[in-house]
């Protein structure tokens, strides 16, 4: 018997994007394997080291802990839809670069997202709040110093776009 | 101009494309493939009765579903003993799917092929195998009185015993004047990259080909292991490591069950297959390491100068051997780190038990012996009640002793000589770094306000760059592009900016214009992996000589081209000219041109490079003895390793009433040689430091009496977020190595290895009793208080003085 | 790790979804924020027939703050009960031990109803629910059923809910200006499960005096453990001797199980710590509440 497939619509980076899917199909899956946007990353399956992390109507929230059936109708931001509208890296993503913020580059798509809604709330952070605001997110490679050295960076980024 | 680029924190070459999303890691291939679950065992130790399968093949989607007796020919052997070693009188391998018996939770015994992983895990779910259930052998002590048995044939569950000797360590020991006896323990860790393995294969039946991807550290490895399972010739497999979600050891291990079964799948079923891990089956069936148990003698004389140390070790190698026995080679052998005692002996024995393989995690078997090590160093200090530093510099090996022979045989089968290095240099930096000298003070101040500080110090000495070898490919197109591969794999180290780096600066091109592939066996055959610091090392001079042999073919070609002698020229900015007159030049992209000579013009450089627009008519359009094309292969292949080394500082609170644990600073000092880009070797450098931390005092395999994984979940197993993670601050030393063309020593492991010495220095110190087991958590340490309050743990010379 | 296939239903109404729900009976779960129940239905080791997603019901997001009460509807997030300055006036407790509940990307989505509702013992919510005697608003399509914090948690995952109910609002009293509250935990990691946590709140009377002291502990038995030690405290300023003596009382009443990450005895020590701490933390809080208040 075959299982019963409902129709979902969304926003993804900007886009309409739809698609018929089983109940149960998480989001993580919905976006990389439907939609083939496979920036964004599934290291755990159960909520804990944050890569699958995009942005559900303006807020960071784990794409592996939601079904696609229940964003229907909702805005998603992926790490494909950060960069500037010039095709240049965005922000966080230029960050990233620019203080060896990566290594293999599994993490990063969440950290990506995550800060990118972080600095959207607190645009001039601490590197106290800096390092908080990545702690839900696990890398194996870096030891996240460098990490917080992004987010700081991003913001510096960030607010030098916003100069006229 | 070109800029230097070696040595230089150059921005990596491969994070646009990652930071983007556009990374293409194994799971992000084959989208139209089938995908595969896996039943697999929920005992550790068990005999299969029978397997049903009725259930599932009702299952909407299910495609095939494979037990063991489905396998034939080469597929149904055994798993192959990758790496044989003398003492290794008891290897077992396993099964890519379990026969009959299943030694470990999480051993695979049902494939279930469906349209996808969802489909396949109902029908897994369907699957009902029935079992006799036999008691497991679970930890040293278990494996040890041997009881019950992991294999059958091996009555002691011993996998391998193994004595080497340098000196009369016993009789020196009787004979010193002071002798220290000391019994310590490490658990299990493991690597956990964020990406678990994965395979993709497709086969091409009509070319009969095998096209495979791997998330591996090895991909040639793997291509060889799937030839020979699959009984293909070697040119009829290929296989590319794709973009890797970290390694760290664990995929070194090959081929994994999964690497034959997917590729075997796909022939047999005509259609591309493809497995992603997940978490839990990356916890239960890829591989662990560390656990450890040592017990120690030293003697010594009234300075703390060692004159023999005995060590005997066991070492939990899970329920096969697939890897050998290379991690407690590597213990017996790295154990001594920097250090010179008068005589060693080191014996261990390695135990098989109803868990996990356990292969190489990053430090492979060093941790254990720089905890054992440097734990000595640490109670020789306070039995003298000498400073813990100065214990180590009447120790260490002395620059002007270089190189310095410890009469060891390493993991390669070479001797263990270490090449070069400056401890009392390293020594001088960390207490510097780390405020040493004015501890004491600190501590005291701290003490009278009610808190616990502690301050300790960690050396070792890394084998780095073994062998055998590694080969490197460069090749200048006529577009000016120059492409470079190397056949070993990357998993974050930044290689194709490091490697591009070497060749800026060998050929004198603009970094922008070289491109690095590593890991495809269709670009770069003959490889071996990536694995013990090895890959600058080995790949790196191999680029490096082949750059080399590039740069001189093209002066050649320039010389006759610009009519003079080609020690005249230079290469500057991927232009070939002659010194002191750069408008007597000649572009690399055209010496390209003139490299090949064509019959056909495609496009404007192949014009210019027909066989009737150049040449001297009375030769052959390729001279006898050259080749077609500005490019060269060449190979890099080390008599023996090249050693590394370094030395960690760290201060540590600990709370008086939780007995929480705090690092308050935490200094690095680190000697890899020449640094080919300081700001990816720091990034090494931070996340070992991250994951020595995980180690020492959050990660670690819970296995119950029944052999069950307790912690298989990242909510369990506490891999440390940025907040348990302390600042971590670093100096380099930079000690040329004198065995390869670019004076580099490995650097990737570093940062992991003295994490536990480290951390149990520092916390002893704080607390003033024995630390001799780790990782250590709060529920523990406090738990050593209360010990300790009772006289079950014996109070150091600091605590005596602390009261 | 995919979760096996379910029916799926997303009722617009309230109506709607408690006929989904008594319609699914024991076969159904209500899906809220699903940070639990979704990697629970990953790993498989739950499989419910019938998901009754809850979140396009208009009115369950309802955050509503009246001089005397809190009211908290079943879709709204951690997060904004978290950041709402209102809620943090009313009911600082929420806030404080809110901030323990595992990181924001969760709380974004996590929801404090259903955080109750799940029952889990190492929930930081439920300390707070049992400790200031909240009140859980339960409808099925029989009716509605309201059931005291005291009454509510019935076992480790198990709560008053009966199948084909769903908890549609918790409630809040808002605390007297006399009431200083404090919530202090240990975890492994930042945002861990807690080893062992406290919620704590006491009551000044005259005179700065402790009138009432009671602190609810989580992490450490199958449901919350509220202890009352007014007895000890009544009518003390500052006095670490009493103090102690209070947290000795609770960490002698409580008999944590170990498990990997802490034994017996050490939960017992830091029931000890934390509710000296918790105590003093919530002691200073009353303090300062009174003073903004005069």
């Amino acid at each position: 018997m075959s299982e019963k497939h409902i129709d979902v619509s969304m926003t993804v980076n900007g886009f309409p994007r739809s698609g018929s899917v089983p109940a149960r199909r998480l989001l993580s899956d919905f976006l990389r394997h439907d939609l083939q946007l496979t920036g964004t990353h599934v290291g755990c399956e159960h909520g804990v080291c944050g890569a699958c992390t995009v942005l559900l109507n303006g807020k960071a929230v784990r794409s592996c802990l939601l079904f696609a059936v229940s964003v229907d109708g909702g805005e998603i931001v992926t790490v494909e839809g950060l960069a500037n509208q010039d095709g240049s890296l965005g922000p966080v993503q230029q960050a990233f670069h620019e203080c060896h913020g990566l290594q293999c580059g599994f993490c990063t798509p969440g950290f990506i997202t995550t800060i990118s809604a972080f600095l959207d709330e607190h645009p001039n952070p601490t590197e106290g709040q800096a390092r908080e605001a990545i702690a839900g997110n696990l890398c194996r490679c870096t030891g996240y110093q460098n990490i917080i050295k992004s987010v700081l960076r991003a913001a510096e980024i960030r607010n030098e776009m916003m100069q006229p | 101009m070109t800029t230097r680029t070696f040595g230089e924190p150059i921005l990596r070459r491969e994070d646009p494309r990652l930071v983007r999303g556009d990374g293409r890691y194994l799971d992000d291939l084959g989208q139209g493939a089938y995908e595969v679950a896996f039943l697999r065992s929920p005992h550790a130790s068990a005999r299969i009765l029978e397997i049903d399968a009725s259930a599932a093949i009702s299952v909407d989607g299910l495609i095939a579903i494979y037990t063991y007796e489905d396998l034939e020919g080469r597929m149904a052997e055994r798993l192959p003993l990758l790496i044989p070693h003398p003492s290794l009188t008891a290897g077992r391998t396993g099964y890519s799917l379990a026969k009959e018996y299943v030694r470990h939770v999480g051993e695979a015994i049902v494939m279930v092929v469906a349209s996808n992983r969802y489909i396949a895990e109902d029908a897994v779910g369907l699957i009902e195998v029935s079992y006799e259930i036999f008691p497991p052998v679970v930890g040293i002590e278990s494996a040890r009185a041997a009881d019950h048995l992991v294999h059958a044939d091996v009555s002691d569950n011993i996998s391998a015993h193994m004595i080497q000797e340098v000196g009369d360590a016993r009789s020196e020991i009787a004979n010193s004047k002071h002798q220290i006896v000391l019994d310590l323990e490490i658990e299990r860790s493991a690597s956990m990259p964020l990406e678990g393995k994965g395979v993709y294969a497709v086969w091409d039946s009509d070319a009969k080909e095998m096209r495979l991807w791997s998330s591996t550290q090895t991909s040639t490895g793997v291509r060889a292991a799937v030839a020979a399972k699959l009984n293909l010739p070697l040119q009829k497999v290929e296989c590319t490591a794709p973009d890797v979600g970290g390694g760290f050891g664990v995929k070194i291990m090959h081929p994994w069950p999964e690497e034959v079964l997917i590729p075997w799948a796909a022939q047999i079923l005509n259609h591309p297959v493809k497995w992603t891990e997940d978490r839990r089956e990356h916890f239960i069936s890829s591989a662990h390491e560390r656990q450890q148990s040592h017990h120690v003698e030293v003697g010594f004389d009234d300075d703390g100068r060692i004159a023999g140390l005995d060590v005997t070790f066991f070492h939990d190698n899970g329920s096969y051997t697939p890897y050998g026995i290379i991690v407690p080679i590597i213990t017996s052998t790295q154990l001594l780190g920097p250090y010179k005692p008068s005589s060693y002996r080191v014996e261990f024995t390695s135990l098989y038990t109803n868990t996990v393989i356990v292969t190489p995690y990053r430090g492979a078997g060093r941790p254990q012996g720089v905890f054992a090590m440097e734990r000595t160093i640490d109670a020789i200090a306070n039995y003298l009640g000498m400073s813990r530093d100065k214990v180590r510099d009447v120790n260490f090996i002395q620059p002007g002793e270089m190189p310095y022979d410890q009469h060891l045989t390493f993991q390669d089968g070479r001797p263990l000589i270490y090449d070069s290095g400056d401890y009392p240099a390293s020594m001088a930096m960390l207490k510097k770094m780390i405020g040493w000298d004015d501890f004491e003070e600190y501590q005291q101040l701290a003490r009278l306000s009610g808190r616990k500080v502690g301050i300790g110090m960690a050396c070792y000495v890394e084998g780095t760059g073994v062998g055998p070898y590694e080969g490197g490919f460069v090749q200048v197109e006529t577009s000016g592009r120059v492409n470079v591969s190397t056949g070993l794999t990357s998993q974050g180290q930044g290689h194709q900016t490091a490697f591009a780096q070497i060749v800026s600066e060998e050929l004198g091109v603009p970094i922008e214009d070289v491109f690095v592939e590593t890991g495809d066996t269709r670009r770069f055959a003959y490889a071996v992996g990536t694995f013990a610091s090895r890959a600058a090392v080995m790949s790196g001079n191999a680029i490096a000589l082949a750059a080399r042999s590039v740069r001189e073919k093209a002066l050649r070609i320039a010389g006759d081209a610009l009519e003079c002698d080609p020690r005249d020229l230079e290469i500057i900015g991927g232009v070939v000219q002659v010194k002191g007159d750069p408008t007597n030049c000649i572009p690399l992209k055209t010496i390209a041109v003139l490299s090949n000579p064509l019959r056909y013009a495609f496009d404007e450089s192949a014009q210019a490079a027909t066989q009737f627009a150049v040449g001297d008519t009375s030769k052959p359009p390729i001279l006898e003895g050259e080749e077609p094309g500005l490019e060269s292969r060449d190979y890099y292949s080390p008599l023996q390793s090249t050693f590394a080394s370094g030395m960690h500082a760290a201060i540590v609170e600990t709370d008086p009433e939780t007995a929480e644990i705090k690092i308050l600073k935490y200094v690095v000092v680190h000697d890899c040689g020449r640094l080919i880009n300081p700001m990816i070797v720091e990034g090494q450098i931070h996340g070992g430091v991250a994951q020595g931390v995980g180690g020492a005092l959050y990660e670690r395999m819970e296995y119950d009496e029944n052999g069950q994984l307790l912690n298989a979940s990242f909510m369990d197993f506490l891999m440390p977020y940025a907040t348990e993670v302390p600042f971590i601050e670093t100096g380099h030393l930079e000690t040329p190595s004198p065995l390869n063309p670019l004076g580099i020593k490995g650097a990737g492991e570093a940062g992991v290895i003295p994490g536990s010495a480290l951390l149990a220095s520092a916390i002893e110190d704080a607390e003033g009793f024995e630390i001799r087991k780790m990782p250590i958590s709060p529920s523990e340490l406090w738990q050593l208080r209360i010990d300790h309050q009772n006289g079950l743990v014996p109070t150091l010379k600091i605590g005596e003085k602390q009261k | 790790m995919k979760p096996a296939p379910f029916e799926y239903v997303r009722p617009r109404t309230r109506a709607g979804v408690l006929a989904a729900l008594a319609a699914a009976g024991e076969d159904g779960k209500v899906l809220a924020g699903g940070q639990s129940l979704i990697p629970l239905l990953s790993m498989r080791l739950a499989s419910p027939k019938v998901l009754v997603d809850i979140n396009l019901v208009p009115d369950f997001s309802a955050l509503k703050i009246s001089p005397t009460h809190v009211e908290i509807g079943p879709t709204v997030r951690h997060q904004e009960l978290l950041t709402s300055e209102a809620v943090r006036k009313a009911v600082p407790l929420l806030a404080q031990a809110l901030s323990y509940v595992a990181h924001p990307v969760i709380r974004n989505r996590g929801t404090s109803v259903g955080s109750i509702a799940h029952a889990d013992p190492s929930g930081e919510l439920t300390a707070v629910l049992s400790l200031l005697d909240g009140v859980v608003t339960i409808e099925g399509q029989d009716g509605t059923r309201e059931v005291t914090g005291s009454d509510f948690f019935l076992g480790p995952l198990e709560s008053a809910i009966n199948s084909g109910e769903m908890a549609t609002r918790v409630t809040f009293g808002r605390l007297p200006t006399t009431m200083g509250t404090a919530c202090v935990e240990v975890s492994r990691r930042h945002g861990d499960y807690a080893l062992v946590g406290v919620c704590a709140a006491i009551v000044l009377g005259e005179d700065h005096q402790i009138d009432r002291a009671r602190i609810s502990l989580f992490s450490v038995g199958p449901t919350p453990i509220v202890i009352d030690v007014s007895g000890i405290l009544k009518g003390i300023r500052i006095d670490s001797k009493h103090w102690r003596e209070a947290a000795r009382f609770i960490a002698s009443s409580v008999d944590p199980d170990g498990d990997i990450h802490a034994t017996t005895a050490y939960r017992k020590n830091l029931v000890e710590v934390l509710s000296k701490r918790g105590l003093q933390c919530a002691y200073q809080n009353a303090l300062d509440r009174v003073a903004v208040k005069q």
